[in-house]
């Protein structure tokens, strides 16, 4: 095993508890400039956190318009400003700058950097058993250009022409054309600059997830030993590796068309009484190139989720997860196909039905290994002893989530049917479903299970109850109308449902829709008041608190810099040994050899007893259950 | 004031919620609540569970079936039937998995509830239930591709040499519509030709084919006769959306699209099949190209074969109502520009000759 060269500092044993981190070095370096990976996930959590307020705020302002299309808005022009026309109404323009910024906001910001850059950062080192990352630095790096691009995305926000305003897939060449929209130019040009440092520090971060799950690992813990949530997170990394660079070069290109006078999306327009000189580029090919990360992207938000939920769900139900070696299967499958299913976003272009009939099959492939994800969930569930902490709650709700916006996605991937339904708002409904939601929820779910581990006390249980229940019928409330008017054809991004008579019948079900939207931004400030709260008042957290077999709750209390203070533990079994017939308790950790438990061994692995004794209990063994 | 009596209400209500659960939360330490121990509200979820599923499913039945001529556009395509019946039967099937999925998942939620001494089941896997549902999804979604496949393959099949040609422009915010005139055959564009003036089609008049276009800002449709869209955009990506025909094809700048479909339904039949003496159909834009995207509407009519010829005849060319773009007309193309046009019936006539001097007077 590869060793680590972080340098271990003489830990006490802190007995008060009470204290956070008291290691050398001062405020700057042990919280701002922190290389120790648990910091650099809290410092993404609490950026997230901070992200996915602003974008649910900017929701909430397009859903008042969108329910209320009547109401007198004047109140926002303490914050809006002249974004409030003089009658009191929304800017259209502004409108769509709102749904542009929830969109890159929610996908990027909260979805990928709050998710996995959180989750990734925390979990990896701690369940695979190593110090830190494989470099803290560039850890480090990954974070601070997150930061950057955060803070240039931010300001974009304040300029006067507005952000940018042509959808978060920012298609050419409404994006490259200042003259077609306000949105498209500082704002476009600063959420180029913001995307690019986004994807370095996607990169910086991916580079350092892989290593570390590839090279770190601690004594015994083989890939089939690895808990869900690795292998989610290595399967994360790598799709991103691959795909973000192409967002690079597509934000690159546009870079090239907006300033340099290139025309590779550009050709034959005459825009704003002159015609351009821009011919021979292709939108399309702008449309590839974006779809070609934004698909994966798709799996990017959405694996980390489930492997946080795939080892809630065992832990809470008291049992294995059901098909260990499927569910790894099935997200490797999903990895593979999730890159050459893009082109599903653009069958209506004008691009070849020949590759609109390639797209349909392989798209329909990929709900092959969703649903078998789903089934092997809620075969989990099957007699088990399901304890409902907050973090199983919104698990369950996820796999919900998971299954009602994932059947729709049968619709859409159907070339034939997606023609009635492509850019309606069923899609709206799908994704937000299937992406948004439920990637919020593991994200949520993951939180509340490891908060005790991030912070060393407990968040209040019944807040989180609260907050779950409040959430989850909101978020159907929001989201399930919206099939209803995507069926009648009503299409995304209209700042006006009254335009048209073949859909302005849905007033009653847009104000529920909104009503319900704000209700749900409501109950989220329960969750920030429980989660700073608990920070600092919650009741301290035991070491182990939901009787838990994996590596993290190993660690003391409050981890130091270094993880564990004396050795690294070695890891003898898979990360799923709950409820074992014969075993004492309902958990055996995966640092307990299986010397220790005669009782519960099954024949294999009694085994493997012999091997353990060499003091490098590194056995890769295979299908040991 | 009033915003002031809210604040400090609204200040007041978090102090008295934040009081309650620092109460509670005190009362909870002081009956000393056991560290690991599973709480005994545990069971209200699997209740609130069975309870949110049991309104869910009621509510998504009820409004699907009372309220369904509100969602369901009428249909008024060939092609559309098919691929709304795509729809309907992709819709059973999934129904069917996500009422059997949800049941199970909640009845599993509400029956495994943790019960104090019982210890779950060790049951890590089993194949042969693995390979069940990764068989059966995959035959159900290979029918539902090949159906799809084969509905798609047609929609996207070349159109006929008889079928009606008609270009669709999208720009900022509107629609134009032109008709190829007597010869059917559109006359050729260029993006660099379009002016501000009247030639907003960019038609080259160097083309013979170009004279007998003419323009319409309302999409007349025959019914019963192979359609042909010609789409394209002049500024940024638009969408030409036809709803109650299920058609939709973007507009892209460079890159001209067509769609083919036929019609069924005049709007007079549909304005008796929907009961209403006011209903249109409709043109819509679907990809987001600016502030006035919401409002980009065409109005769309769909005639009986005779009266959509009827009502070409009536219209007069471009090139009629733009007389002054004969200048632009190469010399030995006149004579066809003006008889092709129709600004001239068959002799030259006064008025005619007038416009010629006067547009083309210094050849």
């Amino acid at each position: 095993m590869a060793t680590t060269h972080i340098h271990t500092q003489d830990v006490h044993h802190d007995a008060h508890g009470d204290e956070h981190e008291h290691h050398e070095g001062n405020f700057w370096t042990n919280y701002i400039f922190s290389q120790d990976h648990k910091v650099i996930a809290k410092q993404f959590l609490i950026t997230g956190i901070f992200w996915a307020l602003l974008g649910g705020i900017l929701s909430v302002i397009f859903r008042l318009q969108l329910g209320f299309p009547d109401m007198n808005l004047d109140w926002l022009k303490p914050v809006l400003g002249g974004w409030i026309t003089p009658e009191g109404k929304l800017d259209p323009e502004f409108y769509l700058a709102l749904v542009t910024m929830h969109g890159t906001i929610m996908v990027f910001f909260v979805l990928t950097a709050g998710l996995s850059g959180t989750f990734s950062n925390f979990l990896i080192p701690l369940q695979c058993g190593a110090r830190d990352m494989a470099s803290g630095f560039m850890n480090m790096l990954s974070y601070w250009f997150f930061f950057l691009s955060s803070v240039i995305m931010f300001i974009s926000l304040f300029l006067s022409t507005g952000p940018a305003g042509g959808g978060w897939t920012i298609y050419p060449p409404l994006s490259a054309l200042p003259q077609a929209i306000q949105g498209s130019g500082l704002g476009m040009t600063l959420w180029l600059v913001a995307m690019a440092l986004f994807i370095v520090s996607t990169l910086l971060g991916g580079i350092n997830y892989i290593t570390t799950i590839i090279n770190m690992r601690t004594r015994g813990m083989s890939f089939t030993r690895l808990p869900l949530t690795i292998w989610a997170f290595f399967f994360t990394a790598i799709i991103g590796l691959l795909s973000f660079p192409v967002l690079f070069a597509a934000a690159l290109l546009l870079i090239f068309d907006r300033s340099l006078g290139t025309s590779f999306f550009l050709s034959d327009i005459y825009i704003g009484g002159e015609a351009l000189p821009n011919v021979g580029g292709s939108p399309i090919l702008f449309q590839h190139l974006f779809w070609f990360l934004g698909h994966p992207e798709v799996y990017i938000v959405l694996l980390p989720a489930l492997g946080i939920t795939s080892e809630i769900i065992a832990t809470n139900s008291r049992k294995p997860i059901f098909g260990y070696k499927a569910m790894i299967g099935s997200m490797l499958f999903i990895a593979i196909l999730s890159f050459i299913v893009w082109a599903h976003h653009m069958f209506v272009t004008g691009m070849n039905p020949f590759l609109g009939s390639i797209f349909m099959l392989l798209t329909l492939i990929i709900a092959v290994p969703s649903a078998v994800k789903i089934f092997n969930y809620v075969t989990t569930l099957w007699k088990g002893n399901l304890r409902f902490t907050p973090a199983m709650l919104f698990s369950i709700g996820l796999v919900s989530f998971f299954l009602t916006g994932g059947i729709t996605g049968i619709f859409l991937g159907n070339s034939a049917v997606d023609i009635q339904l492509h850019d309606t708002y069923f899609v709206v409904a799908h994704f937000h479903l299937v992406m948004g939601s439920a990637s919020f929820f593991g994200m949520l779910a993951g939180i509340y299970h490891w908060f005790p581990k991030m912070f060393g006390r407990m968040m209040d249980d019944r807040l989180g109850y609260i907050h779950f229940w409040v959430t989850f019928v909101g978020v159907y409330l929001v989201f399930f109308p919206m099939h209803y008017i995507g069926i009648a054809g009503f299409p995304r991004r209209y700042y006006s449902f009254t335009n048209f008579e073949f859909a302005n019948g849905f007033t009653d079900l847009n104000a529920l829709v909104s009503v319900a939207a704000i209700l749900t931004l409501a109950a989220q400030f329960i969750f920030l008041f429980n989660f700073f709260y608990s920070m600092f008042r919650g009741r301290l957290a035991p070491a182990n608190p939901w009787n838990s077999t994996t590596l993290e709750w190993t660690t003391p209390r409050f981890p130091q810099h270094g993880n564990w203070p004396g050795e690294i533990p070695a890891v003898y079994r898979w990360p799923y040994d709950y409820s074992k017939p014969g075993a004492k308790e309902d958990f055996i950790p995966q640092t307990i050899p299986f010397s220790e438990t005669p009782e519960s061994n099954f024949p294999n692995e009694n085994e493997l007893i012999k091997l353990e004794g060499n003091g490098h209990g590194a056995i890769v063994v295979e299908g040991k259950h | 004031m009033m915003s002031l009596i809210i604040v400090v209400g609204v200040v007041l209500a978090l102090a008295i919620l934040y009081l309650i659960f620092r109460i509670s939360s005190l009362v909870g330490i002081a009956k000393e609540k056991k560290e690991d121990e599973v709480s005994e509200n545990n069971g209200i979820h699997a209740t609130l569970f069975a309870i949110f599923m049991l309104l869910g499913l009621g509510a998504f039945f009820w409004y699907s079936f009372t309220h369904f001529d509100s969602y369901n556009l009428p249909v008024a395509s060939e092609h559309g039937v098919v691929t709304d019946m795509l729809f309907w039967v992709t819709m059973g099937i999934t129904v069917v998995a996500f009422v059997v999925i949800s049941i199970i998942m909640i009845v599993f939620v509400y029956a495994y509830q943790y019960k104090e001494g019982r210890k779950a089941t060790f049951y890590p896997d089993n194949h042969y239930l693995e390979l069940a549902w990764t068989i059966i999804p995959a035959i159900v979604l290979a029918v539902l591709i090949f159906t799809g496949l084969r509905a798609w393959n047609d929609i996207t099949s070349p159109a006929s040499a008889e079928a009606e040609v008609i270009e669709l422009v999208a720009q900022q915010f509107a629609w134009t519509v032109r008709y190829p005139g007597n010869d059917n055959t559109l006359g050729k564009v260029h993006y660099q030709l379009i002016d501000n003036f009247g030639n907003e089609f960019g038609l080259d008049l160097s083309d013979n084919k170009s004279f007998d276009d003419f323009k319409s800002l309302e999409l007349h449709l025959p019914k019963g006769k192979e359609i042909l869209l010609k789409i394209r955009a002049k500024d940024v990506l638009h969408s030409v959306f036809l709803p109650h025909f299920r058609v939709k094809m973007d507009a892209v700048p460079g890159m001209p699209t067509h769609f083919k479909f036929v019609a069924t339904k005049t709007t007079k039949e549909m304005r008796e099949e929907t009961g209403n003496p006011e209903f249109n159909y409709e043109l819509a834009c679907t990809e987001i190209c600016g502030k006035g995207h919401f409002s980009m509407r065409m109005a769309v009519v769909v005639d009986t074969q005779e009266d959509f010829e009827t009502w070409k005849r009536e219209q007069e060319t471009w090139l009629k109502q733009n007389p002054g773009y004969l200048e632009k007309v190469p010399a030995n193309l006149r004579e066809s520009a003006l008889i092709k046009s129709g600004i001239q019936v068959n002799t030259v006539s006064v008025e005619s000759k007038a416009v010629f001097s006067a547009g083309g007077g210094s050849n």
